[in-house]
């Protein structure tokens, strides 16, 4: 690790008038993503600004229906609450297989999406549940907040407050984890709104995505049968040593299978 | 009343409270005044002429003390990192052994060889400073896999080891093989990889150097398995240091699995540097560094045949295995895949004909050693996965198969066609054992119930042998060894009564401290809390050569009973003295020492307290004093066995293997401390599980590069990977030639376990026509073999 100066503001205010004084700036989550990164000399940052002590980023609500988690909410605190498991609780089991406890003892909402790692499983609740992520600033529509590998809508600076998800009819989420790391080698998140059947995908491709194909043939007939003729091609799709494209795409037809059996 | 603390009692381990509650002293929570930090700059490349290095920029950053390279080295005089194992070619040429420097001098051979080191400060500072050190590299292309690199016009990792062999070992019988494959009813083939693994000791490596310039006294702490044997190879052939100027400790040390026996450079490099510095020297290897320059283990591409008469009777088996040394060989490299793997190769069986031809492959990547089990789970992984393969293509039942082939316990002491000989097992007992524990006959019905829930289901076994209790010297330096294995032992009664006893053996999570300490209890009554035993520091025990290849009860623990054999020798005399009777009359029973047919005794206490107040003694006929040293060089290997069984289910729409059942039935001979031996055997079958499912060590093919670098991409088992293991163990066949008649236990669990687990996998895949599938079964290497094969279900 470089040496960094560390700092702990108490408003997202103070939060970012901090950011806009230092060189090289980083927000600090639960650092399960950046202080690994930080330990191995790949990233130096002049500033850690850590969001930990921000009351305005904490909590669960409910709200219009659905659900409002505070950015730096933890793993284990969504999957754990009651308000999660009630409204929404396909993504409170989401939450609970995220990593190991030690991870979700610590890691944050806010820090899962705006690293957008393309094999999280946040992205795919994001998508599916049809969220709007707050900022400091503005509120982006979750379908247009993961814009690639590790990337994202945000801008320099601007900080995630909170993700509001709406709350579907039925839902679940299917994953097959990375044995080793334990992400997502794919995760597949069904969510029902009436009529409509959203399918998101994560871990497959570059960034979460949306199976038109699935969608359409599911809103058509909400069986697991019916995705049989839909398939989801391997090209583009994420290949390393534990999984192929075509072992990936061939598993996001089995996870959403199992997510809409999961859905009863 | 028996020993609630003596031989047999499944004590809990003492160490145990120290470990788990953070209270261990391992060699990084050392730390010395005037201490300095060493990081090592390591090649980013896995092979590359090292054109210069500059090191102004670093010399100036703040802390630097120095920067020291190959050059400052060879200027030293310091010498290559010796190999203490030499093999000789089928033609009787010695195996080449090119320099293995501490730090690379002109060539950097695989990623993570060192370059350079930095010592400052602080460690921080020593970090920054490494990545100023500007090292000119000239790229060279790799030889990475051991197959490509015995390809003409392969990348040569030495300039003077051609075609990278460094050598081509043979052992058996080849015409007698050849003869008896000719009559053969049937030859079953395989071909099989036993891949590479990364070994994962919970404590990364580290070391402290230390010289004191008022003695010229050199101090090392190191995570060792085995410090005397540090000491001598670093002293007599590194630094040049003679022994009694250099003092190697390895304090609580946080498991090895292997990978800590060896002599690595940073030993060497923190040693010579805390003299050039003035001032003690520490490493501490980060987990990214362990990967990158632990010594590895296994890596073995293999063919195999085996030739059956019509009833199923092994005739023969032929094995032809090339084994990746990596870049430069460390210690005991050679012998891993020759006298620990070959001479293993006849298992349980009685196949009359066995020919071996080993080719030993020098790649651009980080030296190949002895990893727990070392040899024998690549020669059981081999022979029962070649069984399993007849078993299936003859159609006889693969438990009926293995018992029809068996070495009978009658025929023991048995002579193997490749060198050992066993002198216990009863192998047909392990399976009688097994076979119920797992229900074998009920396989089928929990095969229908798989099938209804759409999931594959399979069960295999592994009977396997292992060679432990390393080594009677005189084989051992005939086949090759430098070094002499015997074990040391001192038992020390103390006035009071109470026992210090020095072991040569080290203790890295075996649980040394108890099971030692029961040997003692039981033979003399000694409260357990009255023993205390002391090893891992050259300054402190004889000279000992420490912990691997299952061998510290065997061997180390037999140094101690001889030890105590001196001991009652010598309490015998005192006790005659004392009690005024005969040296024969006195009988040692119980701690009790008593003359025989009287009621006049003495406890150990006594004789202790007169031992060293001996105010009358017949000094010319007895010497004060109760304290005896011995060491035990042992007559033959010790040759646990064993029965494990495996069954799996598959999900075949993921290809996710989940093992359901496993048990192990074993053979360790006598038993001291059963829980110890419990929990032997369930870290061992994790490792063994580990290696059949989850664990492979990955090098980028053409650049060298370690894409499994880090536990995000080496998959290690976990809790909830494994099941619940059903363990038993008999004690019906002791030893024959060790006093306790124990056989080991620590490297058995891994042995047997990853040829179950295929075993199981292959048998569920079997109604796709699969027939092999290599290690680890991962989900999308059994998916895409499903997919690749069509179901038999016409067959069926
Ligand atoms: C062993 C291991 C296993 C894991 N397994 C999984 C898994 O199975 N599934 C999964 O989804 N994840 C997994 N993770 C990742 C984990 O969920 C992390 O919590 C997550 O990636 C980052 O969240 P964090 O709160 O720790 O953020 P940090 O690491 O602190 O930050 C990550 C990035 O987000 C930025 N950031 C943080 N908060 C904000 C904010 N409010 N506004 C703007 N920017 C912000 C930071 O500046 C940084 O760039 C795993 C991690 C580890 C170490």
């Amino acid at each position: 690790m470089y040496a960094f100066t560390y700092h702990r503001p108490k408003t997202v205010a103070d939060a970012t008038a901090l950011l806009g004084q230092f060189e090289d700036p980083k927000l600090l989550g639960g650092g399960q993503t950046l202080l690994p990164t930080l330990k191995q000399r790949l990233a130096r940052p002049s500033d850690l600004i850590d969001l930990g002590q921000i009351p305005e980023l904490q909590g669960i609500g409910e709200e219009a229906g659905g659900l409002t988690v505070g950015a730096f909410t933890r793993h284990a605190q969504v999957a754990h609450s009651d308000t999660v498991q009630r409204v929404i609780p396909a993504l409170a089991s989401l939450a609970e297989g995220i990593g190991d406890r030690q991870v979700r003892n610590m890691g944050t909402l806010g820090g899962s999406i705006c690293n957008a790692d393309p094999s999280a499983d946040y992205p795919a609740a994001v998508v599916a549940l049809k969220a709007t992520v707050r900022t400091d600033r503005r509120e982006i529509a979750g379908d247009d907040f993961f814009t690639g590998m590790f990337e994202t809508a945000l801008e320099p600076g601007e900080i995630v407050t909170a993700v509001h998800f709406q709350k579907p009819d039925k839902a679940a989420y299917a994953k097959f984890r990375n044995p080793a790391s334990r992400y997502a080698i794919v995760g597949v998140f069904v969510a029902v709104f009436g009529s409509e059947v959203r399918v998101a995908v994560t871990g497959a491709g570059p960034s979460v995505f949306r199976a038109d194909d699935m969608e359409a043939a599911l809103a058509q007939d909400f069986r697991a049968d019916a995705l049989n003729g839909a398939s989801v091609s391997a090209d583009g799709l994420n290949a390393d040593i534990h999984a192929s494209a075509e072992y990936r795409a061939h598993l996001v037809r089995v996870m959403a299978r199992r997510a809409v059996e999961a859905c009863g | 009343m028996a020993n609630p603390n003596g031989i047999g009692a499944p004590v809990r381990r003492r160490e145990d409270a120290r470990f788990l509650t953070g209270r261990g002293t391992y060699t990084d929570d050392i730390n010395r005044p005037g201490q300095t930090h060493a990081v090592f700059v390591r090649s980013p490349y896995a092979h590359a002429t090292i054109r210069g290095i500059d090191a102004a920029e670093a010399m100036q950053a703040p802390g630097v003390i120095a920067v020291l390279t190959g050059a400052d080295m060879a200027a030293d005089k310091v010498g290559s990192l010796p190999c203490g194992w030499q093999i000789h070619s089928k033609d009787g040429s010695p195996m080449k052994e090119p320099p293995h420097f501490p730090i690379a001098r002109d060539r950097a051979r695989y990623v993570g060889d060192a370059v350079a080191v930095v010592i400052a400060e602080t460690r921080e500072q020593a970090k920054d400073a490494a990545e100023l050190v500007m090292v000119d590299y000239e790229e060279l292309p790799a030889a990475v896999t051991s197959l490509k690199a015995l390809e003409g016009g392969a990348p040569q990792v030495h300039d003077d080891v051609g075609g990278n062999l460094c050598f081509d070992w043979h052992l058996g019988d080849a015409a007698a093989v050849d003869a008896a494959f000719a009559q053969a009813a049937h030859v079953a083939k395989l071909d099989l990889i036993n891949q590479r693994l990364v070994p994962k000791a919970m404590e990364p490596r580290a070391a402290l150097g230390e010289y004191d310039r008022a003695t010229g006294e050199h101090t090392l702490t190191t995570t060792s398995q085995n410090p005397h044997v540090i000491r001598l190879l670093m002293g007599a052939f590194v630094l040049g240091i003679p022994e009694h100027k250099l003092r190697v400790v390895a304090p609580d040390v946080g498991g090895g699995f292997g990978s800590k026996i060896f002599h690595y450079g940073e030993e060497a490099v923190v040693t010579w540097a805390a003299k050039k510095v003035g001032r003690p020297v520490k490493w501490t290897a980060e987990r990214s560094e362990s990967f990158l320059t632990d010594a590895h283990g296994r890596d073995h591409v293999s063919h195999a045949e085996l030739a059956l008469d019509k009833d199923g009777n092994f005739l023969a088996l032929r094995v032809a295995t090339v084994a990746n040394m990596g870049a430069y060989l460390s210690t005991f490299a050679p012998s891993i895949p020759t006298y620990l793997y070959a001479t293993l190769l006849a298992g349980q069986y009685k196949t009359p004909a066995i020919y071996a031809e080993v080719k030993a492959v020098f790649t651009n990547t980080v030296p190949v050693d002895a990893y727990r089990g070392a040899g024998r789970p690549e020669a059981c992984y081999l022979i029962e996965r070649l069984v399993e393969v007849a078993a299936a293509e003859t159609g006889i039942d693969k438990a009926e198969l293995r018992r029809r082939n068996f070495v009978p316990a009658a025929a023991m002491p048995y002579q193997t066609p490749v060198a050992l000989q066993y002198d216990t097992g009863d192998f047909a007992k392990n399976l009688d054992i097994a076979l119920p524990l797992v229900d074998y006959d009920g396989f089928a019905a929990r095969k229908a119930d798989s099938v209804r829930r759409g999931k594959l289901r399979g069960i295999g076994f592994a009977t396997y042998i292992e060679a432990c209790g390393i080594a009677p010297s005189n084989i051992a330096g005939a086949l090759g060894a430098r070094a002499g294995l015997y074990e040391s032992a001192e038992v020390r009664f103390h006035p009071t009564g109470s026992v210090t006893v020095f072991t040569g053996s080290h203790s890295h999570g075996q649980g040394h401290e108890t099971t030692f300490a029961q040997l003692v209890s039981e033979r003399f009554g000694v409260p357990i809390e009255n023993v205390e035993i002391v090893h891992g520091d050259t300054s402190k025990i004889p000279f000992g050569m420490g912990t691997y290849g299952s061998r510290s009860l065997a061997v180390g623990g037999s140094a101690i009973v001889k030890a105590m054999d001196k001991v009652e020798r010598k309490a015998k005399k005192i006790a005659a003295h004392m009690l005024e009777a005969a040296e024969a009359d006195i009988e040692a029973k119980d701690g009790r020492f008593v003359v025989a047919g009287t009621d006049k005794s003495l406890t150990i206490g006594d004789i202790a307290l007169q031992a060293y107040v001996p105010h009358n003694f017949p000094l010319d006929e007895l010497e004060p004093g109760l304290d005896e040293q011995a060491f035990y060089d042992p007559k033959n290997f010790t040759y646990p066995n064993g029965c494990h069984v495996c069954e799996v289910e598959i999900d075949p729409d993921t290809g996710v293997v989940q093992v359901v059942n496993f048990a192990a039935v074993d053979d360790f001979g006598r038993v001291i401390n059963p829980l110890i031996v419990e929990g032997q055997v369930h870290g061992g079958l994790v490792q063994g599980i580990g290696q059949a499912l989850l664990e492979n060590c990955v090098y980028d093919p053409e650049s060298g590069q370690l894409l499994t670098g880090s536990y995000m991409d080496y998959c290690m088992p976990r809790a909830d990977d494994v099941p619940s293991f059903t363990v038993r163990y008999h004690e019906d066949q002791p030893c024959t030639h060790n006093p306790l008649g124990v056989k080991g236990c620590g490297e058995a669990g891994t042995i047997g376990a990853s040829a179950a687990v295929m075993n199981a996998v292959v048998h569920a895949l079997s109604e796709y026509g699969i027939t092999h599938l290599d290690m680890p079964a991962t989900p999308e290497r059994v998916w895409q073999a499903i997919r690749h094969h069509t179901p038999a279900q016409a067959a069926e």
